[in-house]
């Protein structure tokens, strides 16, 4: 066939683009633990990990430096502050470092989906690790469709802080009836009937009082065995929502919009119940090492979140989520690499140093009664709620974790300020949303 | 052997360019450098985005799937109500920044005494960092602590809640921007003096009024400058996505924590803008492919304003001329 000029010219654009553009998805690849020099060789090992501040990167620093004693022909650089944006541009480019650690654990599905991370399922068979020290929350946080591409190190643990003073000599609740009951005993609210102290803010607009932390305490289901959302499903989330609205109502949206607009920053000293503002709060168990710091005054408790009327028996359980720790494809030093991540994620001392330092759950079950944990009294609800077997955690999908997002969009801007008439067809239309970006995604 | 050095003779020697093929030689190695520079930043990234755009590009894994991500944008909520956000300020924000820009200007052109002083107040706004002046302005028009609302309640004048309120968090950014109107007004103050003194006298002379020598001398004289400015300004609110996605994470009392996963545009999605849904789409979800649909929807919006636009300049300009 006969081109013209122009049309050659064309033709040799679109393939040099279209070479480039595949040589830029496939870069970098390379099977766990193969490939680089073997585990007793001389080597430098890059670890990437999230933590920024001075104490954290101490701590890492501590923890790592058993690996160095025990591996003494490897050296372990470590560079904190990394994003996932920066680990999957240099996972991309060809140049990634050996180790990688991820806060954002809703992105696991997409690393193990698109083999950014590599799957340690054969290396851990190899070297009999027993998946069994992780709680069964644990194991499946860091899992996708039965591939292991991540190792849990540390975890946050969810449950009920509570203000002695405020709670005027009351034990806290451990039923949902219970909460909603005392939440407006203990609320006091100013002549003009604006809320001074609130009891309980159940708003998912209150910082941890996320679906994710609250609603799991009635037992709801996420995905269903197909994968696809089962909001309209499960009658676990009507109970949950008409519970949290119930309450919301009692206080007045307007007013619980307006309270929750003057009450200062999550993460600093302005936190409201670091400040008194509200009784009883879900938080994750790093407030404790805030309120050290910033409200060491404070005269607090905890307590595992209550659960649903009918799940009584399952007092005691919550949420789990936690850093994930892996190998990138096309790390150079893979034996090191797994070396590495191994260590650090089962090694209880390890774990503990880190435990210590930065305030978190160890994330093994022998690390949770090392005599070498020193932290504060109230942690041990969060160690109690980590090692519960009825405690959960939210599955993995490949657009990272985007049904957690468009669920609290639909509470936050339709089920709170009331503007659903039918709640079996918005939660319909909700699932037809998150399984349509499911499918987009390839989930 | 004579044919032989007959029929190799001319094959050892380089073929002798035309004056006309010189021409063009030495004009391509001028142009060379821009012509990479087009090739690799321009050419290659919109061709591998329209590539992109008809596959399920995760950033790692790539497969062909045709229309789908087309078809997912005619029923995606959450991009044409970020697209609404973007035309809403596009619509507002830019010609109330133009208007503003011009005022200022046309104040600065006529005041006598302390005009640097002024030049100055005006400038400085700009130059502070994006990030510190949004979360500067969502403090200080916080309904609940801010000084600002202290001060109205204490003269007893009502208060929005500004970036708490989906109606009013978009009027607050568009105080933002104003307040920040720096970079038009300075063009527009040079476009301003640039204008010919005897033309103000001589309509001064022919009996033209304040409001008739503005409209007829001042602004078909500056209107490629406003051209200039309602371009770039269509261009950049296209864009617009700092401002608006740290107003609606400071207002939320939100601080971005690592690992932490939210919904941008609060309150109620009226500050998500048309890039922080692009941005959102291929980072957070990873669905590149989809986002680079986005990309050439914004592309060929912004487009679509500027010859517009320009077409309407031109039109007022050559009627006045």
């Amino acid at each position: 066939m006969r081109t013209t000029r122009p049309g050659r010219a064309a033709a040799v654009l679109a393939a040099t683009v279209l070479g480039l553009t595949a040589a830029a998805c496939t870069a970098g690849r390379s099977e766990p633990g193969a490939g680089g020099p073997a585990l007793g060789d001389r080597q430098t090992i890059q670890v990437w990990h999230g933590w920024s501040a001075d104490h954290e990167v101490k701590g890492f620093e501590q923890a790592v430096d058993g690996f160095r004693r025990k591996h003494p022909n490897i050296t372990v650089k470590v560079t904190g502050n990394q994003t996932d944006d920066q680990i999957t541009n240099a996972i991309r480019g060809g140049g990634p470092p050996d180790v990688v650690a991820s806060f954002t654990t809703d992105n696991l599905g997409q690393f193990c989906s698109s083999g950014a991370w590599q799957d340690l399922t054969p290396l851990l068979g190899r070297d009999g690790i027993d998946l069994n020290v992780f709680p069964k929350a644990v194991r499946e946080y860091t899992q996708y469709k039965g591939k292991r591409c991540a190792m849990p190190l540390l975890a946050d643990a969810y449950g009920l802080y509570y203000n002695k003073r405020l709670m005027k000599g009351h034990q806290p609740p451990r039923t949902m009836t219970e909460l909603a009951d005392l939440a407006k005993k203990l609320t006091v609210r100013n002549p003009d009937g604006t809320i001074k102290v609130a009891g309980f803010m159940p708003s998912v607009q209150y910082y941890e009082h996320t679906p994710q932390h609250v609603a799991t305490q009635f037992g709801v289901r996420w995905l269903g065995d197909d994968g696809k959302a089962v909001f309209a499903r499960d009658p676990a989330w009507k109970a949950y929502l008409k519970w949290s609205k119930d309450l919301l109502d009692w206080y007045g949206y307007d007013n619980a919009k307006r309270f929750m607009r003057s009450m200062g920053q999550e993460f600093e000293a302005s936190n409201p119940f670091q400040k008194e503002k509200v009784a009883m709060a879900v938080d994750g168990e790093w407030r404790t090492k805030f309120i050290e710091k910033e409200a060491p005054g404070l005269d607090y408790g905890t307590a595992p979140a209550p659960v649903s009327d009918d799940r009584a028996a399952q007092y005691g359980s919550g949420f789990v989520l936690g850093t994930i720790m892996g190998v990138p494809r096309g790390a150079r030093h893979s034996a090191a690499a797994w070396a590495f991540v191994k260590y650090l994620t089962t090694d209880t001392q390890a774990l503990v140093t880190l435990a210590n330092a930065l305030g978190n759950v160890p994330s093994t079950l022998p690390a949770l009664s090392s005599p070498d944990l020193k932290l504060p009294a109230q942690f041990g609800t969060f160690l109690d709620v980590f090692r519960h077997p009825g405690t959960t955690t939210s599955p993995s999908t490949p657009n990272g974790g985007d049904y957690l997002v468009k669920l609290q969009q639909f509470v936050q801007e339709q089920w709170e300020p009331g503007k659903v008439k039918d709640l079996d067809k918005a939660l319909r239309d909700l699932d037809a949303k998150v399984d349509e970006s499911l499918r987009l995604a390839g989930g | 052997m004579a044919a032989v050095t007959a029929s190799t003779a001319p094959a050892g020697r380089a073929p002798r360019l035309t004056a006309r093929s010189r021409r063009r030689l030495s004009v391509l190695a001028f142009l060379a450098p821009w012509l990479v520079g087009f090739a690799m930043f321009f050419a290659y990234p919109l061709v591998a985005t329209v590539y992109f755009s008809f596959t399920r590009y995760d950033l790692f894994t790539l497969e062909y799937t045709g229309l789908t991500n087309y078809r997912f944008l005619l029923g995606d909520e959450d991009a044409w109500r970020a697209m609404g956000n973007t035309l809403w300020l596009v619509a507002v924000m830019v010609p109330l920044r133009v208007l503003f820009g011009l005022g200022a200007a046309q104040l600065l052109v006529h005041v006598k005494r302390g005009g640097s002083l002024l030049r100055s107040v005006f400038y400085l706004p700009y130059l502070v960092p994006p990030v510190a002046a949004t979360v500067a302005f969502v403090f200080v028009f916080n309904p609940g602590t801010g000084p600002l609302h202290t001060l109205t309640e204490a003269v007893g004048l009502p208060w929005p809640d500004w970036f708490n309120d989906p109606s009013w968090s978009k009027p607050g950014l568009t105080l933002l921007g104003l307040w920040a109107v720096g970079d038009v007004m300075v063009i527009l103050l040079a476009a301003l003096l640039d204008v010919p003194r005897p033309l103000y006298e001589a309509a001064e002379i022919d009996g033209a009024g304040p409001w008739q020598r503005f409209r007829h001398i001042t602004l078909p004289t500056v209107a490629p400058v406003l051209a200039f400015a309602a371009v770039t300004g269509v261009i950049q609110t296209l864009q617009y996505f700092t401002q608006a996605m740290v107003a609606g994470k400071v207002a939320a009392g939100q601080s971005d924590q690592p690992g932490t996963q939210t919904a941008p545009g609060y309150p109620d999605g009226s500050t998500l803008t048309f890039p922080q849904w692009l941005y959102d789409e291929g980072f957070r979800q990873f669905n590149m492919g989809y986002a680079c649909v986005l990309a050439l929807v914004l592309f060929a919006v912004a487009m679509l304003f500027t010859m517009v636009l320009l077409r309407q300049f031109h039109a007022f300009a050559d009627g006045e001329a």
